[in-house]
């Protein structure tokens, strides 16, 4: 597969905003800015850019907690992402949702999930839509590997077979639920195997730190998905930087081993893969990155200056008219 | 006497219940070296081992029927859900298997067991982490369901729960964890059903569960100030209810206001007012009974917007102020 030089500026770009992004997201909150908890995607970007860089825009994605560089990869607006996240009325969710539930409808977000799994069964049931809708659009639904224990899961993966939804699971390992590693239950490949055993074809394991690799792999299968053969099911290999979440002491694990998944940055990979290919120059990528952090400071300075949501309006929406 | 938090009174409680009898054990996720999403069980992995600290992966509906199995041979579990939110998908295995085996089995055996779970808003943490779902299982013969609001009453309601014979489902909200009071060392028991009256007085009784305890009682030195003097009444324990403390007070003050979190469409302060307007107590009342609770919406994000959905302090003075100085 060769990337065009406009699309490896484009990944090149939302990578670095998804960085610059959770950075941002975690000073905002160290500053006293936000409330509540986040949980950060740092060092799991190619695994949301290059699985959602294989869509249409009419396509849709279903998301998880661990969302925020699912929105950007679809292309959310920024600025309704940082008013989202700071709790402001012109956010996506109207201040309503926060960081664990943006979601942007219209660009073909479903949203994420404050229940680990909780999209799972959802994204059957969108497969099913879709399919009877025959517009000839797929569904990636994103989950980590905790989901893969839960029974929302299992369910979903043979309901998904049963009736052949135009869905791609993309379950994104990033090795750990909270404390509890995957390898004391499963491994990637294993997860993947599930794909086997329920009857997906084409379900595999991905170095997800390979923007790459995983856009070669989910490709194959958004085509598969497109053309009517079925779901399929991907297990993209990458790790999380920061803790869980803001409550996190990382006692479960060692900063060696935290120290040894930084040499395998994402970001870097596919930058050198750029300047190797001649996609990009070292100067070019600088200024790409440069464009990326400015963007989420702009973003950053919307939100700050965007309005709350009135208290008047609290029992607002909770029915459709 | 030593003042420990809420939180530590929990662990102390699980602490020595474990080492008084072999047969408890805590299920659960996270539970080991994390400590616990609120480090509720922080150390204990050290002190008892993975043999009877049992780490689970994202498996609710698993990890309590684990529990339900091992209590209905003899065993006597803790099993921690992370959020109350997530109880939803615990409840086929707490609702329709733990609480009915006994009767099912005309009383062949019983599921000692209990969960615990983190509930209510309050910490931003939004739609899906923050509910109050206590009703529901109110609404369900066969549990328990208890309530606490002090470290004292905790450590002394957890190990009543521990040695119960019965599924108890023990509601712990997370704005409580770091609060800090006096608690004896030793192990003492609060009777399930037991009220407690956490303030006497005489111009108004409010009953109120879980946070509310302690907002209404910081509502009452509000009040008191303006002459105003009021009772607060703790049920908690919801299920049973202590029925003759509540009609006792109500006699006594002849108007009552109902404080709870959850949303008041279905909540617990329904059944309350049932009770009351049953009971001798209703001919005492002066006034009508009133309910303060969560508004019709689920928590949302925004901080504003996330305190207005559930009744704050001022609220609580306002409209006990309000009912104190009715007259009808
Ligand atoms: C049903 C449910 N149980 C527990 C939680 C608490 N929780 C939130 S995220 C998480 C870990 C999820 O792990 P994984 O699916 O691997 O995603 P990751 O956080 O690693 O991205 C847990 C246990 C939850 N949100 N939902
Ligand atoms: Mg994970």
């Amino acid at each position: 597969m060769k990337l065009s030089k406009e699309n490896a500026e484009h990944y090149m770009l939302q990578m670095y905003q998804v960085r610059a992004f959770e950075e941002q997201a975690e000073k905002s909150y160290m500053a006293g800015k936000i409330h509540g908890t986040m949980h950060l995607s740092i060092g799991q970007e190619a695994s949301a850019i290059g699985s959602i860089s294989t869509l249409e825009p009419t396509d849709f994605i279903i998301g998880h907690h661990r969302g925020h560089g699912l929105c950007i990869a679809k292309g959310a607006d920024l600025n309704l992402m940082m008013a989202e996240f700071y709790g402001k009325e012109n956010g996506y969710c109207r201040g309503r949702g926060g960081s664990m539930h943006i979601a942007d409808v219209a660009g073909g977000n479903l949203g994420a999930n404050g229940v680990v799994g909780g999209g799972i069964p959802m994204a059957v049931g969108i497969g099913i839509g879709l399919k009877m809708k025959a517009e000839n659009q797929v569904l990636l639904a994103f989950f980590g590997d905790g989901a893969a224990s839960t029974g929302a899961f299992h369910e979903s993966m043979i309901l998904a077979v049963l009736f052949q939804v135009p869905v791609v699971f993309i379950c994104e390992n990033n090795q750990y639920a909270m404390s509890f590693s995957a390898n004391d239950w499963t491994t990637s490949k294993k997860i993947a195997a599930h794909g086997e055993i329920y009857g997906m074809a084409g379900s595999c394991s991905t170095d997800g730190n390979d923007l790459i690799e995983v856009k070669a792999a989910v490709g194959a299968a958004v085509k598969r998905a497109r053309e009517g053969g079925g779901p399929s099911l991907i297990v993209n290999d990458t790790y999380r930087w920061r803790g869980h979440s803001k409550s996190d002491r990382n006692r479960y694990r060692t900063t060696e081993e935290i120290e040894e998944w930084k040499k395998k940055d994402p970001i870097l990979k596919f930058r050198a893969y750029c300047v190797k290919e001649k996609l990009l120059t070292e100067k070019e990528a600088d200024q790409i990155k440069e464009k990326g952090y400015s963007d989420i400071e702009a973003a950053r300075v919307f939100a700050e200056a965007s309005p709350d949501p009135k208290v008047e309006t609290l029992e607002e929406g909770v029915y459709a008219p | 006497m030593r003042e420990i938090t809420f939180l530590e009174a929990i662990r102390e409680a699980m602490t020595q219940e474990m080492e008084r009898d072999s047969r408890v054990f805590l299920i659960g996720e996270d539970i080991g070296e994390y400590g616990g999403a609120f480090q509720v069980s922080y150390g204990m992995l050290e002190k008892f081992g993975h043999e009877r600290i049992l780490d689970t992966p994202i498996t609710e509906l698993g990890l309590t029927g684990a529990a339900v199995g091992a209590a209905l041979i003899g065993m006597r579990p803790i099993a921690e859900i992370m959020f109350m939110d997530f109880t939803t998908l615990a409840s086929e295995q707490l609702v329709n298997q733990a609480a009915k085996l006994r009767f099912m089995f005309g009383g062949q055996s019983s599921v000692p067991m209990v969960l615990r779970t983190p509930a209510g808003s309050g910490t931003g943490a939004a739609e899906h982490h923050s509910q109050s779902f206590e009703n529901w299982f109110v609404h369900v013969p066969g549990l328990k369901v208890v309530m606490p609001t002090t470290p004292y009453d905790v450590k002394g309601l957890l190990i009543s729960s521990i040695r119960d014979n019965n599924p108890v489902v023990f509601i712990e909200h997370k704005l409580l964890y770091k609060t800090k009071g006096e608690v004896p060392e030793e192990m003492y028991e609060i009777p399930l059903g037991k009220a407690d009256i956490k303030r006497e007085g005489k111009d108004l009784t409010i009953i109120a569960t879980g946070i509310m305890v302690q907002k209404s009682l910081a509502a009452a030195e509000e009040l008191i100030k303006e002459g105003i003097d009021i009772e607060v009444l703790d049920p908690r324990t919801l299920r049973p209810l202590d029925t003759e403390s509540i009609v006792k007070s109500v006699k006594k003050t002849g108007k009552v206001l109902i404080v709870h979190e959850a949303v008041k469409t279905g909540g617990f302060g329904g059944e309350l007012a049932g009770v009351i307007a049953e009971s001798e107590a209703f001919g005492y009342l002066e006034a009508p009974i009133i309910r303060l609770a969560g508004r019709e919406v689920p928590i949302p994000y925004n901080r504003d917007l996330e305190k207005a959905a559930v009744p704050q302090i001022e609220d609580i003075v306002e409209k006990a102020r309000e009912l104190a100085t009715l007259k009808v």
